[in-house]
């Protein structure tokens, strides 16, 4: 029998990089050499509407879907979206959510997205590692140094 | 990176850019499509890895494109959403008689809970009526093997085949491992007289439909034998026959069942089936949308167990499965609605609405990031059908309301949109006109920007952002003989346009405004693509 995936869905508003965060964290766990699916839905969210995306890492990963109260941690970027995606969360999961971060010390406020990644790093057993070079790939070379800050930020609070 | 290292390298791929890299490893001649979720980066990753793509104006060109590819003897993929092979059924049911020398594979990504789509329609539907093999890939893996293993089905038996993609498998990411099937590669480009075969006449095309069903019963006796199904042994308490994404979803919710996971979805394996349900003592059938195996199943006398009728609607997922092999019909529960998009912020399509809003239009709307007019604060666009059906239902209006009401309806169509199925509504208006007249608003935003920004015959730009022919509106327009025909700017001109369009709307004659000014989401990489033509050009 496999064991079971680790289950994170990240939400928040079209904009504010949640496919973006989610792309960093399955490329952390793909680089990191377990079985990764990662889900979403685009196309009319893209338009300032609700974003959630789904990734599920482990030893094997079926459905690409987070199921409703299975997921290990919900980040939510955009606060107003915690109750739409509460339910999603299992009993005795962790929310990570913009109240663990002191905003005003991110170089930009765009990058709140890596700075709550920050957060989840320390809850994963990936190395530190994986995560800064899953930054670099994923990041335009001049929005790096930001949020590599935003990380580590996120990571040490 | 060298040709060894890239075919065992393993890769996180969508299942979209997993069809690309199978179809670029294939040496696919063309790719031929028109944007449409959650199809549209299928042919954009092929041509970052270096394959020839196009879009097409529509679905049923893009089609007959791809065909004549096949036709060379070359090998053609051939992209859209699942409402696009409507457009493309014309070819699609004739070409399915038609021995071809090359490859074509017609790829329908469907949406089951419309995501983003205006109807729900199950594609499995149109392999049986077309009489088109089909594949049904269940992760990114699948994705890349399937769509080579279509290429070697629709090459050994020289027949179209479809790839029947679903939301879940185009956008999701899984790992992918390239170079697990190995396709000979494609024959040279040669073209021999052979009109029996191809001119789809009655005299021809009665012989062909007989070849047709050949063809199928002997995929078929294939596909019972050696086709791309999985067995999974387990309870012979239990039995599962699946497909595509649902497949996933049964393995995680059920992982003692015994499952019958099936990959060429047309013409079914039915004895494949028969002998795994004859096998276990309860055999369901868990599919998503319609009842499509489940029936397939029970009509050749196989004895299985369909999903109750609430799970038609909308996606399966782990949760609804569970449901479905536990028999729990009680209430799902409902989620909290989530916040609905909107226009941007300083969206030229705000002031478009803004102004019929203020003159009480009734709108026959289109399909397109305009047609979030029809939510609050506008509320003001009053239909959407199909692509293009705007100009033609504000026709039918006219041409049946009294005429103080007839003289409100204006048809709102997008540039995209106008060119992939509004130009045969503007002549229909030229050649029967309302009494009343009557006014298209083309909303001209310089992209197909619902999609993520794809280029069409009216920017004068392919696939690839360079220069090529463009479909200028207003010329075309002029062309077909509607005199009233403007171009304004909605947003720098506000007040004019406003007038403009009741100034149409006064006169029994036809107008056509085309309210233009680049997508704010675009703006900036329209004027980098322009720049770039303009110094090729010098």
């Amino acid at each position: 029998m496999n064991s079971k995936p680790t289950n994170v869905v990240i939400a928040g508003l079209g904009g504010q990089g949640v496919i973006k965060a989610s792309d960093i964290l399955a490329d952390v766990a793909f680089s990191s050499g377990v079985d990764v699916k990662k889900s979403e839905l685009h196309g009319m969210s893209q338009r300032g509407g609700s974003v959630s995306s789904d990734v599920r890492f482990g030893e094997r990963v079926f459905s690409p879907m987070v199921p409703e109260g299975e997921a290990d941690y919900l980040v939510v970027i955009a606060p107003d979206q915690i109750e739409v995606n509460q339910s999603v969360l299992r009993a005795g999961g962790t929310l990570i959510d913009p109240s663990l971060i002191d905003e005003s010390r991110l170089t930009t406020k765009k990058s709140i997205n890596v700075a709550l990644l920050g957060v989840l790093s320390k809850h994963l057993s990936f190395p530190v590692d994986a995560w800064h070079t899953a930054l670099e790939r994923n990041l335009p070379e001049k929005l790096r140094d930001a949020n590599l800050e935003s990380f580590t930020l996120g990571r040490n609070q | 990176m060298d040709s060894h290292q890239q075919q065992d390298a393993l890769a996180l791929l969508s299942g979209d850019e997993a069809v690309a890299l199978a179809a670029f490893d294939a040496g696919v001649t063309l790719g031929t499509g028109y944007p449409g979720t959650p199809s549209t980066e299928i042919l954009e990753y092929f041509e970052t890895l270096g394959g020839k793509a196009q879009w097409s104006p529509n679905e049923k060109v893009a089609l007959e494109v791809a065909i004549g590819v096949a036709f060379a003897g070359r090998r053609a993929i051939v992209t859209m959403k699942h409402v696009g092979l409507n457009v493309a059924a014309d070819p699609l049911f004739t070409v399915a008689s038609i021995r071809l020398d090359g490859a074509l594979i017609v790829i329908t990504a469907d949406d089951p809970g419309m995501a983003s789509s205006q109807n729900e329609q199950d594609n499995r539907r149109y392999a049986l009526a077309a009489g088109v093999p089909m594949l049904e890939p269940s992760d990114s893996q699948e994705a890349y093997e399937f769509t080579l293993r279509a290429i070697e089905i629709s090459e050994r038996w020289h027949t179209p085949i479809l790839l029947r993609m679903t939301t879940r498998v185009c956008h999701s990411k899984s790992i992918v491992r390239r170079g697990t099937v190995k396709v000979a590669p494609s024959g040279p480009a040669h073209f021999e007289h052979d009109l029996a075969a191809r001119v789809m006449l009655p005299p021809n095309a009665r012989p062909a439909h007989r070849r047709l069903r050949q063809t199928l019963a002997a995929i078929s006796a294939w596909n019972d034998k050696e086709g791309p199904n999985q067995l999974i042994a387990g309870s012979s308490s239990l039995g599962i026959i699946t497909s595509g994404v649902s497949f996933q979803h049964v393995r995680e919710v059920a992982p003692e069942a015994s499952v019958l996971k099936l990959g060429l979805t047309y013409p079914l394996p039915l004895e494949l089936m028969r002998s795994f349900a004859e096998n276990v003592d309860l055999c369901m059938v868990i599919e998503e949308g319609e009842p499509y195996l489940v029936e397939g199943a029970l009509a050749a006398g196989i004895h299985v167990e369909g999903k109750p009728n609430d799970f038609r609607f909308g996606e399966l997922n782990v949760n609804r499965v569970r449901r479905i092999l536990e028999g729990d019909t009680s209430p799902e529960p409902k989620r909290v609605p989530g916040k609905a998009p909107s226009f941007c912020p300083g969206c030229p399509h705000r002031n478009s609405y803004t102004a019929l809003k203020n003159l009480e239009c009734i709108v026959p709307g289109d399909i397109g990031c305009y047609s979030m007019g029809a939510f609050a604060p506008f509320d003001t666009m009053d239909t959407l059908v199909c692509m293009g059906a705007s100009i033609g239902v504000g026709l039918g209006l006219r041409h049946s309301l009294p005429p103080e009401q007839a003289k409100r309806v204006v048809s709102v169509i997008g540039d995209s949109t106008f060119v992939h199925s509004g130009i045969t509504g503007l002549v229909e208006m030229v050649y029967n006109p309302p009494p009343t007249g009557h006014v298209v608003l083309i909303l001209d935003n310089g992209i197909t920007a619902m999609t993520g920004m794809q280029e069409h015959p009216g920017t004068g730009r392919n696939l690839e952002h360079a220069r090529t022919g463009k479909v200028v509106f207003e010329d075309l327009a002029r062309t077909l003989g509607i005199r009233n025909v403007h171009v304004i700017d909605p947003t720098a001109q506000f007040d004019e346009f406003q007038k403009l369009i009741q100034s149409c709307l006064e006169k029994p004659e036809l107008s056509v405004v085309i309210a233009r000014r680049d997508c704010l989401l675009a703006a900036r990489s329209i004027r980098e693509f322009e720049r770039c033509n303009e110094q090729q050009a010098d």
